[in-house]
């Protein structure tokens, strides 16, 4: 369980966070959706303790991460696999190194083991054939999709995904949805999913926050959004829908 | 660091602090270790070999341009070339190279990794990225600088040698008469006291710039020139306060 308790953050004398508060319970799917620049991502380096909020808390587990020493943060962070929005593959490292990364240097699994999983990984985002390329020689959804196999190559109980989708065809971004949907029902993972795309919202989230210039606007459960009669998450909602073409 | 030295200063001092912290991880790192030291070590050796060896020939050249008495014996070329190249020389020559060449590549390397959120990533999973950039680039340069410089004074040394002997200055024999006349042993330990302090100035001074790099890629473009225009300066400095302390 996560909870994000009363964050402020400011950049330069910006405030970029307002009074943000979002419980994640265990076992579900929590979108967070917004428009661009209106603060997803910060919120979600926050809670990985990547950022430091100004004011306010975050608790995973029951442990506040703000406070613990460095040590024990880096303890709470194994449990988290994040996907980056620009994918944050290491350049110096090809795909299969990437996707490897993780498992060589948290288990003590031998070169096969590590070999069959990798593949495994990679075959689930549909890319078995790219783990000699470079990151630079792959495409940015390529990439991205690489970097999601990375993340969940742990196979952690909470997963953090920023924009999974974007820049992704239609199809593709299906995959990403089903996988995101089969992480979270056949290992029970916390998914928390960053996004603007609603026809993913939809399709795998049980709940939604919309963080809007800022502040948490609105949360609920997919039927609420649809019943919200909240004028500014009504105009997120409908020019999505438009761009969908629903 | 030009505008805010003192805030600069802080922030470089418990960079220092958290890689210090970082070292009983040693293990985990280790593998990093041995790629940095060939990077910065291996790679860089024959630059600094053709430098040293160059201005270890330009020595010999000017102090015999320099002594224009029939009286003085020509083996002192020997005796100002060798100390000049062990007290001073070898390790200035390999540090401005390795300013240039691994300063500027170090923060290029971690700004990049952190204007692409790389360091984030490695955060993220758990790794302490001080630890695992940082500490082997740092540890490489101070193990490999000391080794560059060795080799350095080697090649100088011969290079003046050789010059002296068939440019027609000074035989090699006599040459080595007047090196081993004024040879003080604590001569080569000083030089090497100097190269350990330049490899840990600039591997670390480089490591903070590429670490706190912000701002795209602008921003790497901008720690880059500041990582080699400050390992420079405070290269020179570290060379001065040496002198100063230990001669
Ligand atoms: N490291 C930083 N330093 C200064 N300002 C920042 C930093 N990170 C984010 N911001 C600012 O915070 C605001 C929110 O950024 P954030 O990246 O969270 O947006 P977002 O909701 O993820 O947008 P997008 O959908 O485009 O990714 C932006 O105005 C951005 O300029
Ligand atoms: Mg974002």
């Amino acid at each position: 369980m996560i909870s994000v308790r009363n964050i402020n953050k400011s950049f330069d004398g910006r405030q970029v966070l307002f009074d943000v508060n979002l419980d994640i319970q265990e076992g579900h799917t929590q979108a967070i959706i917004g428009r661009s620049g209106s603060g997803k991502s910060v919120l979600m380096k926050h809670i990985i303790g990547l950022m430091q909020p100004d004011s306010g808390h975050i608790t995973v587990d029951g442990i506040d991460i703000n406070i613990i020493p460095y040590a024990e943060l880096r303890k709470v962070r194994r449990n988290f696999g994040v996907l980056f929005q620009g994918g944050a593959l290491f350049d110096s490292m090809d795909a299969f190194e990437n996707v490897a990364f993780p498992l060589r240097t948290f288990t003590s699994k031998s070169e096969s083991e590590v070999r069959a999983e990798v593949m495994e990984c990679l075959g689930m985002v549909e890319l078995p054939d790219v783990g000699k390329k470079m990151p630079s020689e792959l495409s940015g959804g390529m990439q991205k999709r690489v970097a999601l196999a990375r993340a969940v190559a742990l196979k952690p109980r909470y997963i953090l995904y920023d924009e999974p989708t974007s820049g992704l065809d239609p199809e593709t971004s299906n995959t990403i949805d089903e996988l995101i949907k089969s992480l979270a029902d056949q290992l029970n993972v916390t998914s928390i999913v960053v996004t603007h795309d609603m026809h993913s919202v939809l399709n795998i989230a049980d709940r939604a926050a919309f963080i809007h210039e800022g502040r948490m606007h609105w949360t609920g459960t997919i039927e609420d959004l649809h019943a919200s009669d909240d004028k500014v998450l009504r105009r997120f909602v409908k020019a999505n829908e438009y761009q969908i073409g629903v | 660091m030009i505008l805010n030295p003192i805030r600069a200063l802080g922030k470089y001092s418990q960079l220092l602090y958290h890689a210090f912290g970082a070292l009983p991880e040693f293990g985990t790192y280790r593998v990093n270790l041995w790629q940095q030291m060939m990077r910065i070590g291996i790679d860089s050796l024959p630059i600094v070999m053709l430098a040293a060896a160059f201005s270890g020939a330009v020595t010999t050249v000017q102090t015999a341009y320099q002594l224009v008495s029939p009286l003085i014996p020509r083996s002192i070329i020997g005796s100002i070339v060798v100390p000049s190249m062990i007290l001073e020389l070898g390790a200035v020559v390999t540090g401005f190279i390795l300013a240039g060449r691994v300063g500027a590549r170090i923060a290029a390397e971690l700004g990049t990794m952190r204007v692409t959120e790389q360091i984030d990533a490695l955060e993220a999973m758990g790794l302490n990225s001080i630890g695992y950039l940082i500490v082997p680039r740092v540890l490489a340069g101070i193990v490999m600088f000391p080794v560059l410089y060795v080799a350095a004074s080697f090649v100088g040394i011969g290079g003046g040698m050789l010059v002296g002997h068939f440019g027609g200055f000074v035989p090699i024999g006599e040459f080595l008469e007047g090196a081993r006349e004024f040879f003080q042993p604590f001569d080569p330990v000083f030089g090497l006291i100097k190269s350990l302090v330049f490899g840990f100035t600039i591997t670390s001074i480089s490591c903070f710039k590429g670490y706190n790099t912000s701002g795209g890629a602008e921003g790497v473009g901008r720690s880059t020139t500041q990582a080699a225009v400050a390992s420079c300066v405070f290269l020179l400095l570290a060379d001065l306060v040496l002198a100063a302390t230990l001669l």
